[in-house]
């Protein structure tokens, strides 16, 4: 059989983790057409590209239905409870930065922290009824987060795009969403908080513990962690 | 291994036994809308219950426990005094140990009467009690009524006592609250800069969101008050301290907390019904002598118990949760009751456990 590795599908992410594994002397290609989501590998015998969405990779990882995959520490975090016992990291590959935060409007300037937040979160419903709703797509990792901060009368609502311009909507009063460089949330008159890091994410190239390793794929494996070794 | 109709016969004749004590059988539909419990408990219950949708009724869970719905079927039509029992299933999603089950029985009896506080708890933890008599168990009793009082009873704003009232069940967040009221850890910067300032605050930030610039002012008047008041006397908080960290049997931690009420005068009513409930358990039959008593007990369990709590642990197998547990909750029939309220205190069993114990004690 064959090593399986999911690669994101799309974009800069893919284009980056191409170039990743060339400077390793693996060349990843697509083939056939822009549409088609097939893809070939030279440099390592037995060894198979699989294109997907990056989203994906995570599930299918502890699926065991790809042994390799490329995607953000924060989507594994988020989707697999307990990751480090499902996956391994094998390599963080210094791309594909992000950081996942919390943010409130700029005019907010009695709110710095999560200590803020909370007090502000009291306040807000005693006075509106409901409680502080922060829009995001990462659940389970930002309500641990509050948990662990001792942070309470917050709502999490469902935003699966275009976050930041759920508070100017009134839809929510803050956000927690990725961010690489802040840009979209000072357009957005959003600010961070100052201990409101929730998580450091970057494109890692990870190993499921999950799935089956037969004597190809064993093989495959060693020559491409070889490969990756000899890099560093 | 357990077979599931064990488990279903021992919790049908522990619910027979609650019935024989003077308890009416209640049920509860197993889907619950999530609205209330999500008002209750927060964000944090979904951590710990399955939420499930359709397009008619919007969110709804899983049962995660019975206190709620029974609560809530005793507002709506209950006689006083009521005394009721169930047993079903509870859910509880698990995302960390996948040696917890999600799915378990629990039976349990609770009794909503006025007169007698003391005598009802102690009707409730000793029927608990022989319930479980037999197997290798540590009971542990706690009081949250204790340290509430202590809190309402500090020589401070009342700013700042709702705001450790509010976190009495999350001790981190608690203990973070005293560290600045009493102004041991320093003020962030960016307070510290916010305070400097005066007046109205006219920034350039545009006003954006629901939560609008008077309240951002409001609460900016707020911080400034807060920073004039003198921080919590080191003698209160070296005896709230004291407090939560008694840890005794029943007669030793009643003469310690005694001691702390020297500074702490305000829990001396509390410690009044703690005899009281001392008394009437010991008339019960109840060792008292050789009981656990823990001031900080309930403080991290579901946030709605305000007054007595107890808990029976199998002390060879600290992995299990408690095989019974309960306590009093005079505040969520007040949540619950659109203006009406009714003290309330009452327990759960897990059958499962017990049989579990049993098996394993042969």
């Amino acid at each position: 059989m064959t090593l399986k590795l999911g690669v994101p599908s799309k974009g800069r992410l893919m284009e980056k983790t191409f170039d990743w594994f060339a400077k390793r002397n693996v060349t990843l290609t697509r083939t056939g057409s822009d549409r088609e989501y097939a893809g070939a590998v030279e440099g390592v015998s037995n060894m198979e590209l699989v294109l997907l969405s990056a989203g994906e990779i995570p599930r299918e990882l502890a699926a065991g239905r790809i042994h390799l995959g490329v995607t953000g520490t924060d989507l594994v975090q988020e989707k697999l409870p307990r990751f480090e016992q499902q996956v391994e990291g094998l390599a963080e590959m210094g791309f594909g930065h992000a950081d996942l935060i919390l943010a409130v409007p700029q005019f907010w300037i009695d709110v710095d922290t999560l200590d803020d937040l909370d007090a502000a979160a009291s306040a807000f419903r005693a006075e509106h009824g409901h409680r502080l709703r922060i829009a995001t797509k990462y659940h389970r990792l930002v309500r641990e987060f509050l948990t662990d901060a001792g942070v309470a009368d917050y709502q999490l609502v469902d935003s699966q795009g275009a976050t930041e311009g759920t508070v100017k909507n009134e839809t929510a009063e803050m956000v927690a969403d990725i961010t690489s460089t802040g840009e979209t949330l000072r357009a957005n008159h959003l600010k961070l908080l100052s201990d409101g890091l929730v998580l450091k994410s970057q494109a890692t190239l990870w190993r499921s513990r999950v799935a089956k390793y037969d004597g190809d794929e064993k093989a495959a494996l060693n020559t491409l962690l070889d490969l990756l070794e000899h890099r560093k | 291994m357990t077979l599931r109709s064990d488990i279903q016969a021992r919790a049908a004749q522990l619910r027979v036994r609650f019935e024989a004590a003077g308890a009416q059988v209640v049920d509860t539909p197993l889907l619950q809308p999530a609205g209330t419990l999500l008002d209750l408990y927060g964000e944090d219950i979904r951590a710990r219950a399955y939420v499930t949708t359709d397009a008619l009724r919007g969110e709804q869970m899983l049962r995660p426990d019975f206190t709620v719905p029974v609560v809530e079927a005793h507002m709506r039509h209950g006689a006083e005094p009521a005394r009721y029992t169930y047993s079903g299933e509870v859910f509880r999603r698990q995302e960390q140990d996948p040696d917890r089950p999600n799915e378990y029985l629990q039976v349990g009896y609770e009794v909503f009467e006025r007169d007698d506080a003391a005598a009802s708890d102690a009707e409730v933890f000793s029927l608990f009690a022989l319930q479980v008599r037999g197997l290798p168990l540590r009971a542990a009793i706690g009081d949250m009524g204790i340290l509430m009082a202590a809190v309402q009873g500090l020589n401070t704003t009342d700013k700042r006592k709702a705001a450790l009232m509010r976190h009495i069940w999350r001790p981190r967040r608690f203990r973070a609250l005293l560290d600045r009221f009493s102004g041991r850890v320093p003020v962030p910067e960016s307070r510290k800069k916010l305070l400097e300032t005066e007046g109205d605050l006219t920034g350039s930030a545009v006003e954006l969101g629901k939560r609008r610039a008077a309240e951002v002012q409001a609460r900016v008047e707020a911080l400034r008050e807060d920073a004039k008041a003198p921080p919590i006397a080191e003698n209160e908080l070296l005896a709230l301290e004291a407090l939560m960290a008694v840890r005794e049997t029943v007669p030793f931690a009643t003469e310690q907390m005694r001691d702390i009420a020297v500074d702490l005068p305000q829990i001396n009513p509390a410690l009044d019904r703690l005899d009281a409930r001392t008394a009437a358990m010991k008339a019960r039959g109840v060792d008292v002598e050789n009981l656990d008593f823990e001031a900080s007990y309930g403080r991290t369990s579901m946030e709605y118990y305000d007054g007595f709590v107890f808990g029976f642990y199998a002390e060879a197998r600290p992995d299990l949760p408690p095989v019974a547990s309960g306590g009093r909750y005079d505040a969520l029939t007040r949540q619950l009751g659109d203006g009406e309220e009714i003290p309330a205190v009452g327990g759960v069993l897990r059958p499962d456990l017990m049989l579990l114990l049993e098996e394993t004690g042969k």
